[in-house]
């Protein structure tokens, strides 16, 4: 993979940044960053990811939801500084081209939004979820999801899409 | 969020040595830099501890087991370890947070987290613990999620955390590392009452890190159980918890451990209800009496009053549902 040369994010960033690198949906990243930006910062404001939704900022709703090394956490409650040589994966890495991942094709399929906005995070969060492996059945999948809010209530289809999908998931991450 | 300066040393000795005295160690980062962004933390500093070799879980020499302080709260939840000796912990820690959360945040952070009190968290407002002198705006303000024993004229804060209750109810020890070497506190000690100090949760140093927590032997894996009453189903501060932990010889108690989340400004533990139980059938009744000794001097605020039944009747729930074996694997 080729890595892109070390982007500076803000025309006055200075003597404060640090150079990091990061996998981001397989693609290698060179990036001078303040540390004070956090990842969601980093990826919506400074990559032009918007995929990646913000919600509360505080770790309260789980729209931003992304998987760094393969595990789901809260990218509005960690620094871009922190994360110095990990993969992440976001909402766009996840289709091989018009070939949607099989979490987000039951999504459709299950007509499990209204809105969309919770959407990426419950996508991300789910995924995180069946890697884990900790969730058998809907009061666990229920109980593993509660990070993730859906303020349009879709929760019912949430969960039909995600047992949909369960087995098509297994083993993490597609190809 | 303010400015600061980041660095992410390697060695215990330098992250201890890196730290100014208003800089500030991050490990997860889920509660400071939530509080970093509401301007309620405003280090200058940031040393990052999270490449110190401090993510080992191991057995110690007396039978215990020893979890580095970056250990992530989900691992220690999923631990087989844990899992099989102490399965009081892994249920208290699963039921705080989000599974992301439970994914970032570290053992030594959840111990530190702080308290979830709006005033505390509003710089608009007085709080004696983010600005000393400034007064309580909790005392008199919305005080539902606030303490009823333990409290002082200055704070009624509690403190939010769920693993720390079970921790507590275990006897475990926090092991720390400072300027001035290391020492080992027990849980009982490492949690302060507000008194008129309510500035400080903790009996750490400002510049000792923590760098694991010690649990002893006797992990109560056949009779326990954590209950913890919320205002949802899930994702949601306890607003009364119990940790508790029995030793049972048939239907008589031999040891009974009884810890409280979300009452007071540490997880509270009663010393004589305990004993009260030792000798006693495991009864609804000795549950019941032992409940009232805990919560004996117990003061409400015009919103949280209904804690005090509420943490009775939580008490002899989650001391019926240890005694019963019902959780053990
Ligand atoms: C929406 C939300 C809901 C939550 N719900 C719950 C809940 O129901 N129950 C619950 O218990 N918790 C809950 N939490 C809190 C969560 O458990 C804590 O934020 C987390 O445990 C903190 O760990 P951390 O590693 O992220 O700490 P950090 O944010 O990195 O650090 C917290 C503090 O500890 C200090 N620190 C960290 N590690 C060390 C160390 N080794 N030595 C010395 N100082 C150190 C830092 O300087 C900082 O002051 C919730 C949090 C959020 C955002
Ligand atoms: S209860 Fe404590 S934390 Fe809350 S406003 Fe009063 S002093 Fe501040
Ligand atoms: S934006 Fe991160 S949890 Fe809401
Ligand atoms: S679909 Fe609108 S918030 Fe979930």
């Amino acid at each position: 993979m080729n890595a892109t040369p070390a982007r500076q994010l803000r025309p006055d960033a200075g003597a404060d940044t640090h150079t990091i690198s990061l996998n981001i949906n397989g693609k290698q990243h060179e990036l001078a960053v303040e540390p004070w930006t956090t990842l969601l910062d980093l990826l919506r404001e400074h990559l032009d990811m918007t995929g990646t939704k913000k919600g509360c900022d505080h770790g309260q709703c789980g729209a931003c939801t992304v998987l760094v090394n393969g595990t789901r956490i809260n990218s509005c409650l960690s620094l871009a500084v922190m994360q110095d040589g990990a993969e992440v994966t976001t909402i766009e890495g996840l289709a091989n081209g018009d070939d949607l991942h099989p979490m987000q094709a039951a999504f459709v399929e299950q007509d499990a939004f209204q809105c969309g906005y919770c959407t990426p995070g419950q996508i991300c969060s789910a995924i995180g979820m069946i890697a884990e492996g900790k969730a058998q059945t809907r009061d666990e999948i229920r109980e593993q999801m509660s990070g993730n809010l859906c303020r349009c209530g879709a929760y019912n289809n949430i969960l039909a899409a995600i047992e949909q999908a369960i087995p098509a998931c297994k083993g993490g991450l597609r190809e | 969020m303010n400015r600061f300066s980041y660095s992410k040393p390697q060695q215990v000795n330098d992250a201890i040595q890196q730290l100014s005295d208003t800089g500030r160690f991050i490990a997860g980062g889920t509660n400071l830099l939530d509080l970093m962004k509401e301007n309620v933390a405003r280090p200058d500093q940031l040393v990052d501890i999270n490449a110190l070799p401090l993510r080992e879980i191991e057995t110690t020499q007396a039978g215990g087991l020893r979890i580095g302080a970056l250990v992530k709260n989900s691992t220690v939840a999923y631990h087989p370890d844990v899992e099989r000796v102490y399965p009081l912990l892994s249920q208290a820690i699963l039921a705080g947070a989000s599974a992301q959360l439970r994914n970032m945040a570290s053992t030594g952070g959840n111990l530190l987290q702080r308290t979830r009190c709006y005033y505390f968290y509003d710089i608009g407002t007085p709080c004696n613990k983010r600005e000393p002198g400034s007064g309580c705006g909790a005392l008199n303000g919305q005080n539902r999620i606030h303490a009823i024993l333990g409290h002082s004229d200055q704070c009624i804060a509690v403190h939010p955390s769920d693993m720390a209750v079970a921790l507590a109810a275990l006897e475990a020890t926090v092991h720390v590392s400072g300027p001035d070497g290391d020492r080992v506190i027990p849980m009982s000690e490492f949690h302060r009452l507000p008194g008129d100090t309510p500035h400080l949760d903790t009996t750490l140093g400002q510049h000792e890190l923590i760098t694991a927590v010690e649990l002893p032997p006797r992990g109560f894996a056949e009779n326990y159980a954590y209950v913890k009453i919320r205002d949802r189903a899930s994702y949601a501060f306890a607003l009364v918890s119990v940790a508790a932990a029995l030793e049972l010889n048939g239907n008589t108690i031999g040891t009974a451990r009884i810890a409280l989340g979300g009452v007071a400004h540490k997880p509270w533990r009663k010393p004589e209800a305990e004993a009260l139980l030792a000798g006693k059938p495991a009864t609804e009744e000795n549950f019941r009496a032992a409940a009232e000794l805990i919560l004996q001097g117990a003061q409400g605020f015009e919103h949280n009053s209904f804690k005090i039944e509420l943490a009775k009747r939580a008490i002899v729930r989650a001391l019926s549902e240890a005694a019963s074996g019902v959780n053990a694997k």
